[in-house]
C-alpha cells in the first residue's frame, strides 16, 4: 500500500522529476502533472518499477486558470503534499525585445503557479493538512540585468507563499519555499556552471523531502545560497547598479 | 568544462553533452567525426581519462529510466544511466541483488558494462557479462543494434569491456540474483603475509564472496600481511532474531560527506599506517560476523566524496592481474617495490579471479592487486616501476583505473589491444568514439 499522495505540478522539469522520485522512494503514490501527460508514460513506468508505488498521470496546462478547478476535481485523491515545479526560462535578452515571451516568463513562473497553488491552498485548508511546496528562485531575490523578468515573476511567487504561509498558520496546512540557485538541468545545459555552487536534480529531491518533513519555511539549495544571497542583497543599490553579476 | 575521472588525475577540458534520448544521442554521434569524436560517460567512476572526450563528453545520466522488471526471473531492463545503487534500492527490498557488483555502487549500468566491472565473486560468477542478456548499442554511424552473446557474439564480446570505443550503450538486460536478506555472513582469515593470503583463497574457491585487504606497507616476513574476508549471503534462518524482523532492510547508519579537499599532505606513509594497523586490528577481532550489503561491498561508499582526501592533485589507482602460475613470485615482487617505497595506498586489495576469456576485458585467471595512491611525483615515479615488474610476470592492467599507461606498455602487456584496435578502425568505430585514453594508448 501506498503512503498518501503526493502531487507534482511540472513534472517534466528534472526538478520536479527528482523530487517525485525522492517522496516515491519513501514509498507515497505520485501524482505527476504536465502538458501532454499520455508522453511521459516512461516516466511513469520508471517511477512505479523504482519504488513500487501508484503512480498516476494527469494533464495539466499552468496557464489554463478556468481549467484549475477540473483539474484538481479529476485527480484520485487529494494530495497530502504538492510540489510546484513548474517555471520557464527565456532568454532574458529577448524578452526584452519580445512582450509575448515576457509575458509567457511572467504567467508561468508566478501567475499560473500562484493561481493553482491557492485553489490548492483551499482545499488543504478546508480539509485542515497539507504541505504545499513553491519552487520558486534566488533570482526572485534581487533583480540584476541578466535576469529580471524572469527574477521578477519568481520575487512575486516568493511573496505570495510567504502570505500564504502567513494565512495558513494555524490551520494545519504549511507552505515551503524552495530557492534554488544554480541546478544542473535542461534550463542550463551547456552553461558552465560553477561546481561548488551548482546542485544536481536529486538535492533539490532530498532536500525537499527533508524539508517537508521538518516543517521548515524557505530553504536555499544549496545551503551556501542563502549566503551569497544575503551578501548580493545587502550591497546598496548605488553599487548595485553598476555591478554585472 | 574541466572534467576528470573518479581519481580528480587527469583533468581535462571538455565539452559536455547531456542527450536525454536516443535521438539527441544520434545527433551527436553522427555529427561526431574524426575531427569531433566522443565517447559516453556515465557517473564519472572511472578513475582515470577513459570517459574523458575534448572534443565530447556524452553524458549518460540523463538516460537514467527503468524500463521493465520480471519479478519471475529477476530479469531487469533499464537505461545506460541508471545507477546501480539505484538498481539496489529498488529491487532489494523485494528480494534482488545484483549478480556482480564492483566496489562502488554509483556507476551506471552502462559504465560497469563498459568496463566489464568485476566483484568479490569473480572466481564464482565471472564479470558483469555474465548478467548482461543484452544491450542496446548505438553504432559509428548512429544506427541502434541490440547485442547478445548469441546472435551478436563478437560485438557482444568487444564492447563488454571495449570502454565505450564500439559504440554507446543506450539500455541493458540484466539478471539479478534472489538473495533472502541484505546481509553477509562474513568469514575473516588472519593471513600474517602473502603466503598465508594466497592460501586462503585457494583453500576457499568455493566461498560466494572473497577479497583480501592487504597491508601494503608491511615488509619482511609480514610482506602482504592481509586479512581474507569471505562472505555468503546470509540467509533468513541464519540470521539472529534481531535482524530477522526486517531482513532486506539496512539499519540506519550516519551519513558522511568530504565536500573539502584535503591538503596533499594529509595523508602520509605515517597516517596511512595508523589506519592500516587500526584496521587490521579492528577487523581481526571478528572471525565471524554479519554484515550488512553496504558495509561489505561498499564500504568507501559510505563517504561520499573521498575521493578528496588525497588533495587537489587527485590520485591515481593501480590494479594489475598477474596469471596464477607467476602470482606468488610477481606478487612478492610487486609488494616489496611498494612497501620498500613507503607509498602508502589507504585500501589495498588482493583478489583471486576466476577463468575468463575476452576480448577485452580485464580478468584473467590468477591474482589481482589494486592499490591507489596520490598523484606525486614520486608515487607516479613508483608505478612506473612497478609497470614493468607486471610486464615482466605476464600480468595486464585494468583500463577502468588507468590514467597514466603508455601506447607501449599496453600493447607489450596485453596481446589483444592491438587486434581490438585494428578492428575499430575496420569497423568505422575509431573516428567515431574516442576517449582521452584510447588516444593516449592509440586504440
Amino acid at each position: 500500500m501506498s503512503k498518501e499522495a503526493v502531487l507534482i505540478l511540472g513534472a517534466r522539469s528534472d526538478i520536479g522529476f527528482a523530487v517525485a522520485r525522492r517522496f516515491a522512494q519513501a514509498g507515497h503514490a505520485i501524482q505527476l502533472a504536465l502538458r501532454d501527460a499520455q508522453g511521459f508514460e516512461d516516466h511513469r513506468r520508471d517511477l512505479e518499477l523504482r519504488s513500487n508505488v501508484g503512480v498516476t498521470l494527469h494533464e495539466f496546462d499552468v496557464l489554463d486558470s478556468a481549467g484549475i478547478e477540473p483539474f484538481l476535481d479529476s485527480l484520485p485523491e487529494l494530495p497530502i503534499v504538492v510540489v510546484c515545479a513548474v517555471g520557464t526560462m527565456n532568454e532574458q535578452g529577448r524578452s526584452e525585445q519580445e512582450p509575448d515571451l515576457a509575458s509567457l516568463d511572467m504567467r508561468s513562473n508566478f501567475e499560473g503557479p500562484a493561481l493553482v497553488l491557492g485553489a490548492i491552498a483551499n482545499r488543504f485548508e478546508t480539509r485542515g493538512r497539507g504541505t504545499i511546496v513553491g519552487i520558486s528562485s534566488v533570482a526572485g531575490d534581487r533583480g540584476r540585468a541578466t535576469n529580471y523578468i524572469y527574477g521578477a515573476a519568481k520575487a512575486g511567487f516568493s511573496a505570495f507563499l510567504s502570505g500564504l504561509r502567513n494565512r495558513l498558520t494555524g490551520t494545519g496546512v504549511h507552505v515551503i519555499t524552495v530557492k534554488p540557485g544554480f541546478v544542473a538541468t535542461r534550463m542550463t545545459d551547456g552553461l558552465d556552471l560553477p561546481e561548488k555552487l551548482t546542485a544536481a536534480p536529486s538535492e533539490l529531491g532530498e532536500a525537499i523531502f527533508s524539508a517537508v518533513q521538518k516543517g521548515r519555511n524557505v530553504i536555499y539549495v544549496r545551503r551556501v545560497w542563502w549566503l551569497v544571497m544575503t551578501i548580493i542583497c545587502a550591497i546598496p543599490e548605488a553599487i548595485f547598479k553598476k555591478l554585472r553579476i | 568544462m574541466k572534467l576528470s575521472g573518479w581519481g580528480r588525475y587527469p583533468q581535462v577540458e571538455c565539452t559536455l553533452h547531456h542527450p536525454r534520448d536516443a535521438h539527441a544521442l544520434r545527433d551527436l554521434v553522427t555529427q561526431a567525426g574524426a575531427e569531433a569524436p566522443v565517447i559516453a560517460r556515465g557517473n564519472g567512476r572511472a578513475y582515470g581519462d577513459a570517459a574523458l572526450a575534448p572534443t565530447g563528453t556524452v553524458s549518460m545520466c540523463a538516460m537514467d529510466q527503468m524500463i521493465h522488471f520480471d519479478a519471475q526471473t529477476g530479469v531487469l531492463q533499464a537505461q545506460a544511466g541508471v545507477l546501480l545503487a539505484d538498481v539496489i534500492s529498488a529491487f532489494l527490498p523485494r528480494g534482488w541483488f545484483p549478480m556482480v557488483t564492483p566496489g562502488t555502487r554509483f556507476v551506471t549500468l552502462g559504465g560497469m558494462a563498459a568496463a566489464d566491472v568485476h566483484g568479490k565473486n569473480h572466481h564464482i560468477d565471472g564479470s558483469f557479462r555474465s548478467c548482461v542478456v543484452w544491450l542496446d548499442l548505438m553504432r559509428p554511424d548512429g544506427s541502434t543494434v541490440r547485442v547478445t552473446p548469441d546472435k551478436t557474439p563478437d560485438l557482444f564480446d568487444r564492447t563488454l569491456g571495449g570502454m565505450g570505443l564500439t559504440g554507446v550503450i543506450l539500455q541493458l538486460c540484466i539478471r539479478l540474483t534472489r538473495v533472502e536478506t541484505g546481509w553477509i555472513h562474513q568469514h575473516t582469515i588472519d593471513a600474517p603475509n602473502l603466503d598465508a593470503a594466497m592460501a586462503a583463497f585457494e583453500d576457499n574457491p568455493d566461498a560466494t564472496y572473497s577479497v583480501a585487504w592487504i597491508d601494503c606497507l608491511a615488509k619482511g616476513a609480514a610482506l602482504g600481511r592481509s586479512l581474507v574476508m569471505l562472505g555468503e549471503h546470509a540467509t533468513l534462518a541464519q540470521l539472529p532474531a534481531n535482524l530477522r524482523r526486517r531482513p532486506l532492510q539496512l539499519p540506519p547508519k550516519p551519513r558522511k560527506a568530504i565536500r573539502m579537499t584535503f591538503p596533499m599532505c594529509a595523508l602520509n606513509r605515517w597516517s596511512v599506517k595508523a589506519f592500516n594497523a587500526l584496521y587490521y586490528w579492528k577487523s581481526r577481532r571478528k572471525t565471524n560476523s554479519f554484515v550488512d550489503w553496504e558495509s561489505y561491498f561498499y564500504p568507501l561508499d559510505a563517504v561520499l566524496g573521498w575521493n578528496r582526501i588525497y588533495g587537489r592533485k587527485g590520485f591515481v589507482q593501480f590494479q594489475c592481474v598477474l596469471p596464477l602460475d607467476r602470482s606468488a613470485d610477481g606478487m612478492r615482487a610487486l609488494l616489496s617495490e611498494i612497501s620498500a617505497a613507503g607509498q602508502g595506498s589507504f585500501l589495498a586489495v588482493l583478489k583471486r579471479f576466476g577463468a575468463q576469456d575476452s576480448a577485452f576485458s580485464f580478468p584473467t585467471e590468477g591474482y589481482t592487486l589494486a592499490l591507489d595512491f596520490p598523484a606525486t611525483p614520486a608515487c607516479l615515479a613508483l608505478l612506473t616501476r612497478l609497470e614493468p615488474i607486471v610486464a615482466d610476470h605476464g600480468g595486464r592492467f585494468y583500463l577502468a583505473k588507468d590514467a597514466v599507461l603508455s601506447a607501449q606498455r599496453l600493447r607489450e602487456t596485453d596481446g589483444r589491444a592491438k587486434g581490438f584496435a585494428d578492428t575499430r578502425l575496420a569497423q568505422g568505430e575509431a573516428g567515431v568514439f574516442s576517449s582521452a585514453q584510447s588516444a593516449r594508448l592509440k586504440l
